[in-house]
C-alpha cells in the first residue's frame, strides 16, 4: 500500500534529506533523486537564501516537509505564529503530507530544542491527539507522526512505546512516520525486540519511513544520523515494508555529512529490499 | 504523575547548567538530591541509573543551546576569549531561555541581556557590544523579508516628495568601533585555522588578540544588506545614515534630506549631487522596495494631511 490517506494517496519511492552542504551540487548537477525531505523550521522565514534554493529545489523535485518543533505532547496549544508560518511554506512546497515527532519538547513557552520523550499513559495519547488534530485541521494536510529515539522511560507508562503510538494515531486519525532506525536505538536503550515493534504499529497508518545511523556509547546508543545504516535496521526495514508494502522512504543524514553520491547511494540501498519483497511475495 | 507535572520536572532538570566537568548537578536549584528526583519519575535500567538517564537529555540541551550561540557569536567569542563566552552564554540562557521554535531565535536577547550584565564584557564592554549588534544584524539580514524592487526615479516623476521604503532585511547601524573589518579579520581567522597545524593555529590566535587589542574607538555607519542573497557590510557617511534612518522611520524625502544635513553649511547643488549619487548607488544594490498597499506610512507625503 504505497498511497494511503495518510501520506496523500502518493508513492514516492526512496529520498534524502535536503542538506545545505549538498546545495550546490544539486542545483548544478540536478541529479535524479525521487524526493526530497526538507526540515520545516530552516524554511520558516521571510526571505533570503534558504528559500531561494527551496524555490529551485521546488522547480524541479518533489519535496516533503518534516518539522522538529511542533512539540505535540506538550502541554500548550499549539502556537498560532508557528502555524501560520508553517502554512505559509505548506503552500509553497505543496507537500502532499507533513510530518513531525511523537514528542514533547516546551513548557509555558520555554523550549529546549530536543525531541523529549513522551510518557506512556492514555492521558498524554488524548492530549497528544487532540492537538494533532488541531493542528492537521488548521493546516488542511494529512499528518504523520514520527517514533522518536529515547533514553528514558517513566514509572507511569501503562503500555508499549508502540501501543502508545498505536492509540494517538488511532485517537488522531493520522499516519506514522516509522522510523526504523529510532525503534532499533530505542530497543537496544530499553531492551525490547525492535520485531515486536515493528509488528505491533498498523501498518496501513504507514505513511513513511526514516532509516538512519548513529554512534554506540558504552551504556546506550545515541541517535546521531552520522553514519551509514547498519544491518539490524536494514532488517527491520525490510519487515517493515513486508508489512506495508512499498512505502515512501527516506535517510536522514544530518552530522558529518558526506558527499551527495554517497549520502544518496546510500538511501538507493533501500531499493533493493523492495525488490527482494516484490520477488518473495 | 500527571503528564503536566513530568515535563515541569523533567524540563527543570534538564535545563539546569552542568557541572564544569559537564556531568548533570547533583542537586536541583531547591537543594534536592537529583537522583531522588530522577528516580521519582525515571526508570533506571540494567545499564544505566535513573540520573544517568536523565544526564543524557541534561548534557544534549547544553551541547546544543551552547554550540548553537558558539556559530551565532564567533566575533563576541574572540572579542572576550572562549571561556569568558561560555561562562557569559550559560549565564544568559538561565535568564533568558528559549521562547522560539526555533534556535535562529537563541540570541535574540543578547544584546539587551549584556546591557544589564556589563561584567561578562570588561575591559572591552564597548566593543563587544558593537559586535553583537553586528552580529545580530547579520542573522537579521540573512532571511528578512525582501520585496519587489523601486526605482525611485519612477516615484519622483509622480510625486515631489514622496516617502520611499527601505527593503526589510536591510540593517542600519551606527558603532562606535570598526567591528565590521574586525569581524572579517576574525572570520578569515577562523578558516585559516582549520586548514592550518595546531602550531599556526596558536600563532593565529596570539595574532587575533592582538587585532582585538589594537581597536581604538571610530565612530562608524554601516548597512548590513544582501545581494545575491550573500550578506555584506557597507559603511555609508554619516549624513547618509541619518537619511536612511529618516526614511526607514517614514519621513519625506524632503524631511530626511533636512533631517541629514542638519546644521551644516552645504550648497544646494552638492547637495542635489550627494543625494542623487546615493540614490543611484543604493537603488543599484535594490534598497528600495515597492511600499505594502496597506501600509499608511507610505502614503505619498503630498496626498496626506497634515
Amino acid at each position: 500500500m504505497p498511497a494511503n490517506p495518510f501520506n496523500g494517496f502518493t508513492d514516492f519511492g526512496v529520498g534524502i534529506g535536503l542538506r545545505v552542504p549538498h546545495y550546490q551540487h544539486i542545483l548544478a548537477e540536478k541529479p535524479v533523486v525521487s524526493w526530497f525531505e526538507i526540515i520545516s523550521e530552516n524554511y520558516m522565514i521571510d526571505g533570503g537564501r534558504p528559500l531561494r534554493v527551496l524555490d529551485q529545489i521546488l522547480d524541479r523535485y518533489r519535496v516533503v516537509q518534516h518539522g522538529v518543533s511542533m512539540y505535540f505532547g506538550s502541554p500548550e496549544p499549539p502556537n498560532r505564529e508557528h502555524l501560520k508560518k508553517l502554512k505559509t511554506l505548506v503552500k509553497r512546497t505543496q507537500t502532499p503530507w507533513l510530518t513531525d515527532h511523537l514528542c514533547w519538547g516546551s513548557v509555558d513557552g520555554t523550549y529546549s530544542h530536543d525531541l523529549l520523550p513522551m510518557p506512556y499513559t492514555f492521558e498524554a495519547a488524548r492530549h497528544t491527539a487532540q492537538k494533532i488534530r488541531e493542528v492537521r485541521d488548521f493546516l488542511e494536510i494529512p499528518i504523520a507522526v514520527e517514533n522518536v529515539s529515547s533514553y528514558a522511560e517513566f514509572h507511569v507508562s501503562e503500555m508499549t512505546e508502540w501501543e502508545f503510538l498505536t492509540e494517538v494515531v488511532e485517537l488522531a486519525d493520522c499516519g506514522i512516520l516509522l522510523d526504523v532506525n529510532n525503534v532499533y536505538v530505542s530497543s537496544r536503550n530499553h531492551n525490547f525486540n525492535p520485531l515486536d515493534y515493528v509488528n505491533g504499529v498498523p501498518a496501513e497508518r504507514v505513511a513513511q519511513i526514516h532509516i538512519a545511523g548513529h554512534s554506540k556509547f558504552e551504556k546506550y546508543i545515541l541517535d546521531t544520523h552520522d553514519h551509514p545504516v547498519i544491518d539490524p535496521v536494514w532488517k527491520l526495514y525490510s519487515r517493515a515494508i513486508e508489512r506495508t508494502g512499498r512505502t515512501a522512504t527516506l535517510l536522514e543524514w544530518d552530522d558529518k555529512i558526506p558527499s551527495f553520491e554517497e549520502v544518496h547511494n546510500e538511501a538507493l540501498k533501500a531499493n533493493q529490499f523492495v525488490a527482494d519483497m516484490a520477488v518473495t511475495s | 504523575m500527571k503528564l503536566l507535572e513530568i515535563q515541569h520536572r523533567m524540563l527543570d532538570a534538564v535545563m539546569q547548567p552542568l557541572t564544569n566537568d559537564e556531568q548533570m548537578q547533583p542537586r536541583t536549584r531547591d537543594g534536592k538530591s537529583m537522583h531522588d528526583v530522577a528516580a521519582e519519575f525515571i526508570k533506571p535500567n540494567d545499564r544505566l541509573s535513573s540520573f544517568e538517564r536523565l544526564e543524557i537529555y541534561n548534557r544534549q540541551y547544553w551541547f546544543r543551546v551552547l554550540a548553537s550561540l558558539d556559530e551565532d557569536f564567533r566575533g563576541l567569542r574572540a572579542i572576550i576569549g572562549p571561556r569568558r563566552f561560555e561562562a557569559l552564554c550559560k549565564a544568559y540562557l538561565i535568564e533568558c531561555p528559549s521562547e522560539s521554535f526555533t534556535l535562529r531565535n537563541l540570541g535574540s536577547r543578547l544584546e539587551w541581556w549584556l546591557r544589564s550584565h556589563p561584567e561578562h564584557l570588561q575591559p572591552r564592554a564597548g566593543l563587544a557590544l558593537d559586535m553583537v549588534r553586528l552580529e545580530w544584524a547579520e542573522i537579521e539580514a540573512f532571511d528578512g523579508a525582501a520585496e519587489p524592487v523601486l526605482v525611485p526615479g519612477d516615484v519622483l516623476a509622480s510625486d515631489p516628495d514622496p516617502r520611499f521604503r527601505l527593503q526589510p532585511y536591510l540593517q542600519l547601524l551606527s558603532f562606535h568601533y570598526a567591528v565590521d573589518d574586525l569581524l572579517v579579520a576574525i572570520r578569515k581567522d577562523d578558516s585559516d585555522s582549520e586548514m592550518a597545524s595546531n602550531a599556526v593555529s596558536e600563532r593565529g590566535k596570539r595574532a587575533r588578540l592582538r587585532k582585538v587589542a589594537r581597536q581604538k574607538p571610530q565612530a562608524i555607519f554601516l548597512v548590513v544588506h544582501r545581494v545575491d542573497d550573500s550578506i555584506y557590510f557597507k559603511r555609508i557617511e554619516p549624513q547618509a545614515f541619518k537619511f536612511l534612518k529618516a526614511l526607514r522611520e517614514g519621513k519625506s524625502l524632503s524631511i530626511a534630506v533636512t533631517q541629514a544635513f542638519e546644521g551644516q553649511d552645504i550648497q544646494d547643488n552638492k547637495l542635489l549631487t550627494t543625494v542623487q549619487g546615493w540614490f543611484e548607488n543604493w537603488s543599484n544594490l535594490g534598497w528600495f522596495c515597492t511600499p505594502n498597499s496597506t501600509d499608511q506610512d507610505f502614503i505619498p507625503a503630498s496626498g496626506r494631511q497634515s
